[in-house]
C-alpha cells in the first residue's frame, strides 16, 4: 500500500497541527472542577476537564501536575483554553504556560469572585471563544505531523499475537515519514526490561531506560505486601490467558515493531530531539497513561486491546483495535479497526498495519473514534505520591 | 485435520487459495507453548499448529479442553522448567504439564517477585 503523504488537520499557532479543534474548560484543582463543568454546560462545543488534584501538592509531584496541565492544554488538538482556579498564582502559571503556543488562553481565579461571578465571567470568554474556533478550517498537513502515542489494555494472548504486533507493523512503516511516536507502560516491560534497554538507540538512551525501570521496581519491591500476581497481570488478564508478567511485557513490547527508542521521557515530557520513537515513564493504567501522553503532545492515540478496554481521552482520540473474535463480536461499538482475521491467517501483519494507517489517517481527518462517539473522556492525573 | 478452500478479495485480482485451518499459534520455533486462536479446543482433537517465526507447521494431540487465547504444552514439562514464548523466558513451572495440557495459572508462576 502507498501511505498518503498528507492529512487534514487544524494548523496552530506554534507550527503544530492537531486532529481535532477542542475549546477546553480546564480546573488547576479539584474544587475548581464546579465551575468549569457549568461553564462547559453553558456554552456549547465546550468541553470540560474535572479532575481529583491540585491542592497542597509539592515537589516533583507538583510539577509533574503543572507539567500535566500546561501540556493538556497546549496540545494542538485544543484550538483556546479558559483556565480556572481557586487562587490566582497556580491560575496564572498555567495560563503563562499554555500561552507560549500562541493560542487564545485566559485565567479565571474563584477567590473573592465565588462560582457564579467566576462561571459568568469565564463564560463570556468561553463563548467568543469557541466562537472563533468553530471558524477554523482543516488544511492539508504533512504525514510527519502526526504524533501517535500508544499503550494497550485489557491485553490478553491475542494482544502479543496480533493486534500489538499490527501496532508495530505501523510503526516500522511510519517511523521513516518522520512521525513522533511513543510508548510507556514502565511496570509492564517488567520481564523484558532487559531486552527493552537493548531497544535504544544510544547506550545513553539504554542506559536511561534501565535507570527508570530499575527505581520503579525498587519502588515496587518497598511497597509490596504479596507479590503482585493478583495485580500483575490482572484477571481479566489471566481470564484471557496471560500467565505472568513477564509473558504480558514481551506481548505488549510488540507494539514497537522494530524500532529503536531515541530518549526517555518523565511523565508527561514533552519530546525534544525531533522525529522517532520516545519511550515515557507511565502508569499502566489505561487513562492516567494516556492523559499523560496527550500532555506531552501527542495528537491520534493507537490502544489495541484484547478483552476489551474501553478508556477514551477528552482531547487525544483514541483508536481501538482488537484481533480477538470474541471482543469483535460482543464488544463491536467499541472496536475501530478489526485485526482478528490475523488469528484465522486470512489477513497478513502487514495488512493489518495497513488497515491501521488506514483508519489512524481516516480518524485524524476527523472520523470519530469509537470512544468519542460513546462519550468517553476519561482525564486521570498521574500523583506520585500524598500531599503536604 | 480440516481443509479451508477461500476465495480472498485482493485489489487487482482474486487468487484463490488453500490452507490449513489454524488451532495454535507458536511465536517462535524455541518455544514450547502455542496459543489456542479458535474458540476452544476439546480434549483428544488433533490441532495444527502454525509457527509464526518460519512459516512451519505441527499437530499436536490435545488432552484437556482450553480455551481461546490460553497455552497449551507442546512437550512435557517439569517442576523447575522454564517455559519459552516469543522465544524469551515467561516464568516458571510449579506443577508437571503434560505435552498437550493447559499451561497457565496453575501450574506456570513468574519468575519475578
Amino acid at each position: 500500500m502507498e501511505i498518503p503523504k498528507s492529512f487534514l488537520g487544524y494548523k496552530r499557532e506554534n507550527g503544530r497541527a492537531g486532529t481535532r479543534n477542542h475549546v477546553i474548560i480546564l480546573p488547576v484543582d479539584d474544587i475548581s472542577n464546579a465551575c468549569a463543568e457549568a461553564v462547559a454546560n453553558n456554552i456549547k462545543g465546550t468541553i470540560a476537564l474535572p479532575h481529583s488534584y491540585g491542592r497542597l501538592q509539592f515537589g516533583a509531584d507538583l510539577e509533574l501536575h503543572f507539567r500535566t496541565m500546561i501540556g493538556t492544554g497546549s496540545n494542538p488538538n485544543v484550538a483556546a483554553v479558559i483556565v480556572i482556579g481557586i487562587e490566582p498564582k497556580w491560575t496564572k502559571r498555567i495560563v503563562d504556560g499554555i500561552a507560549k503556543t500562541g493560542k487564545p488562553v485566559e485565567g479565571f481565579h474563584i477567590e473573592r469572585t465565588g462560582d457564579i461571578g467566576t462561571v459568568m465571567n469565564a463564560s463570556k470568554r468561553a463563548q467568543e471563544f469557541v466562537m472563533w474556533a468553530s471558524e477554523k478550517q482543516r488544511e492539508e498537513c504533512p504525514i510527519s505531523d502526526l504524533w501517535i502515542s500508544v499503550k494497550c489494555g485489557e491485553s490478553d494472548t491475542t494482544s502479543g499475537l496480533a493486534s500489538n504486533p499490527t501496532v508495530g507493523n505501523l510503526m516500522d512503516k511510519l517511523e521513516p515519514l518522520g512521525v513522533h511516536l511513543c510508548f510507556g507502560e514502565t511496570s509492564e516491560l517488567t520481564g523484558a526490561e532487559k531486552v527493552c534497554a537493548s531497544r535504544g538507540a544510544t547506550k545513553e538512551a539504554s542506559d536511561k531506560f534501565m535507570k527508570t525501570w530499575s527505581s520503579y521496581n525498587d519502588f515496587i519491591l518497598k511497597e509490596a505486601t504479596d507479590d503482585l500476581s493478583e495485580s500483575q497481570p490482572t484477571a481479566g488478564n489471566i481470564a484471557g490467558g496471560l500467565t505472568t508478567i513477564e509473558e504480558k511485557a514481551f506481548g505488549n513490547f510488540q507494539k514497537i515493531g522494530n524500532c529503536k527508542f531515541i530518549d526517555v521521557l518523565e511523565p508527561a515530557e514533552e519530546p525534544k530531539k525531533g522525529k522517532g520513537l520516545y519511550f515515557m515513564d507511565t502508569s499502566s493504567a489505561a487513562a492516567e497513561c494516556v492523559t499523560l501522553q496527550a500532555a506531552a503532545g501527542f495528537n491520534i492515540h493507537l490502544f489495541p486491546t484484547g478483552q476489551g478496554n474501553i478508556v477514551g481521552n477528552p482531547i487525544e482520540p483514541v483508536i481501538k483495535l482488537t484481533a480477538n473474535p470474541l471482543t469483535v463480536k460482543t464488544m463491536n461499538e467499541h472496536i475501530d479497526c478489526d485485526v482478528s482475521k490475523i488469528l484465522s491467517r486470512e489477513m497478513n501483519m502487514s495488512q493489518a498495519g495497513d488497515e491501521l494507517i488506514k483508519t489512524t489517517l481516516r480518524v485524524a481527518n476527523g472520523r470519530l473514534t469509537c470512544a468519542e462517539a460513546l462519550g468517553h473522556k476519561e482525564f486521570v492525573m498521574t500523583k506520585l505520591y500524598r500531599s503536604a | 485435520m480440516r481443509l479451508i478452500y477461500k476465495i480472498l478479495g485482493n485489489s487487482n485480482k482474486q487468487i484463490d487459495t488453500i490452507f490449513m485451518a489454524t488451532d495454535i499459534i507458536i511465536h517462535d520455533q524455541k518455544d514450547n507453548v502455542g496459543v489456542v486462536v479458535v474458540e476452544k479446543i476439546v480434549p483428544n482433537q488433533d490441532c495444527s499448529c502454525w509457527i509464526m517465526e518460519n512459516d512451519g507447521s505441527v499437530n499436536i494431540q490435545s488432552i484437556d479442553e482450553i480455551p481461546l487465547g490460553h497455552k497449551i504444552a507442546m512437550t512435557d514439562l517439569k517442576e523447575g522448567d522454564t517455559i519459552l514464548k516469543y522465544g524469551h523466558d515467561i516464568g516458571k513451572v510449579v506443577k508437571s504439564i503434560k505435552k498437550g495440557q493447559h499451561v497457565h495459572v496453575h501450574n506456570v508462576k513468574t519468575k519475578k517477585w
